[in-house]
């Protein structure tokens, strides 16, 4: 079904270009990275990837040669969105919309929390449970939905170093179940922990893309290492001194 | 005036039959219409919040508009169409609770259904886009942020029933005020005002305030307890 296959796509928002001539493939397995600074237009490829936003220019295709259907998709974004219910009435929206039986949906709910360990909260009111909890519960949403491709966005921006850890086990054994993963992520360290590949996006282009470790420690772009020194690349590109 | 009040409290008291026939009627008509609003209003409401269509911008201002709604106006249209030469005339409903039923669920669905927009509205902005990841269609997200901001909701249903309650015009227009038929606190106290029986319109002026008074505080309490057990 996949790689992915991304070709010239541009996106326009406010008159800027938020995706500009964004052109790569993306491979079949694992997980990849997407890194790059505030603004460089990560966010807005994931939620092109989903169908969310639809670009101005450009395609995306998926499966060799890009004749295949679209691929089962979830998506974890950094803040969970909770309604005002229990967490497995949360996470059977996740399966709402799918195809199958009652009988099958509540089994693929109550697997999904059992993974993700909340299935003695199950009953709890979602928006009672801690930021790592919620964020859990989206990753049980994730689960239920048995996604060929996940796409994750910052799923760990806001959480402690212990619920961080949850998280990324988790992200492991959706990998290793056979998801592929695209991870935007500012936290290199996780980055590094997590990914095999990297695409580097600079102002809505790929700057760079390979392996995370010779991306991480030998930026071959100008992008990628003023990216990695902490500067601020986009102010010496608005003309900004 | 304090015999006006004694006496008003005294009719109370004894659970006067006049008293309690008029305010039973005002609340079978109240609920009943605003139960009617509420199962059109909420989900129009919620449809024109998250459904993205041409001339929705104008749609809104319309629902916006007709919150606004003279309910004597309401009335006048109500009673044309239910009127012997009206279009819905062979119903036979004008001067009977029914018409008033009518009258009153014009008056309140378009409040039910704008405040309902912007409230789903509001809730679309949080969680609509993680809603469309999951896959969910119009319907289903509609449906969705209904049950999510069910409690905030309470506040358009306490609209459509204090509305309905207080309202004097459309009522009086197409029920008529005929005693032990359509007669409701509204056109009753008017009527005993106007006739000068004080005691009688200041009895059921106290089971007015008093009803709205009673729902106001269950709506609140119910928002308090959703809001400590939901977050």
């Amino acid at each position: 079904m996949l790689p992915i296959l991304i070709k010239g796509l541009t996106l326009l928002a406010g008159g800027r270009a938020v995706l500009d001539d964004f052109t790569a493939e993306i491979a079949t397995r694992g997980i990849t990275a997407i890194i790059g600074p505030n603004g460089a237009g990560k966010s807005t490829l994931l939620r092109a990837l989903d169908g969310l936003v639809r670009p101005g220019r450009g395609t995306i295709a998926f499966g060799p040669g890009g004749r295949s259907p679209a691929p089962r998709r979830a998506f974890v974004f950094q803040k969970t969105a909770l309604i005002r219910a229990s967490v497995v009435r949360n996470v059977a929206l996740a399966v709402e919309a799918e195809p199958i039986s009652a009988a099958e949906r509540a089994a693929r709910v109550a697997a999904a929390l059992e993974r993700v360990g909340l299935a003695a909260r199950a009953q709890d009111a979602a928006r009672r449970l801690s930021g790592g909890e919620q964020q859990r519960v989206a990753f049980a949403r994730a689960w239920a939905r048995r996604p060929d491709l996940l796409l994750l966005d910052e799923p760990t921006a806001s959480l402690d170093p212990a619920a961080t850890e949850e998280i990324e086990r988790l992200v492991v054994a959706l990998r290793d179940a056979g998801t592929k993963i695209l991870l935007v992520s500012h936290n290199l360290g996780q980055v590094a922990r997590l990914a095999e590949d990297a695409v580097v996006l600079a102002s809505g282009k790929v700057a760079e893309h390979g392996p995370v470790d010779r991306i991480l420690k030998h930026p071959a772009s100008e992008a990628a290492r003023a990216y990695l020194k902490g500067e601020l690349p986009w102010m010496s590109f608005a003309g900004v001194s | 005036m304090l015999e006006t009040f004694a006496e008003a409290a005294r009719l109370l008291l004894v659970l006067d039959p006049a008293v309690a026939g008029i305010a039973t009627m005002s609340l079978r008509v109240s609920v009943a219409a605003s139960a009617i609003g509420c199962a059109i209003g909420i989900p129009v409401g919620a449809l024109v919040a998250i459904a993205r269509f041409p001339g929705r911008a104008v749609v809104v201002v319309v629902l916006n508009a007709l919150m606004g709604l003279p309910a004597v106006v309401v009335g006048l249209v109500v009673y044309l169409a239910l009127s012997r030469s009206g279009p819905l005339g062979h119903l036979g409903l004008l001067f009977t609770p029914g018409a008033m039923i009518v009258a009153q669920t014009v008056l309140v669905t378009p409040l039910v259904a704008a405040l309902t927009r912007q409230i789903v509205e509001d809730a679309d902005g949080e969680l609509g886009e993680q809603l469309r990841a999951m896959g969910l269609s119009t319907l289903q997200r509609a449906r969705t942020l209904v049950f999510d901001v069910r409690f905030s909701l309470a506040v358009a249903v306490l609209a459509a029933f204090g509305r309905a309650i207080a309202e004097v015009g459309a009522v009086l227009v197409v029920g008529g005020n005929i005693a032990g038929h359509t007669r409701t606190m509204t056109t009753a106290i008017s009527l005993e005002t106007q006739k000068g029986d004080l005691p009688l319109a200041l009895a059921l002026g106290f089971v007015l305030l008093a009803i709205v008074i009673v729902v106001n505080a269950a709506a609140a309490a119910l928002r308090s307890h959703a809001a400590r057990r939901y977050g």
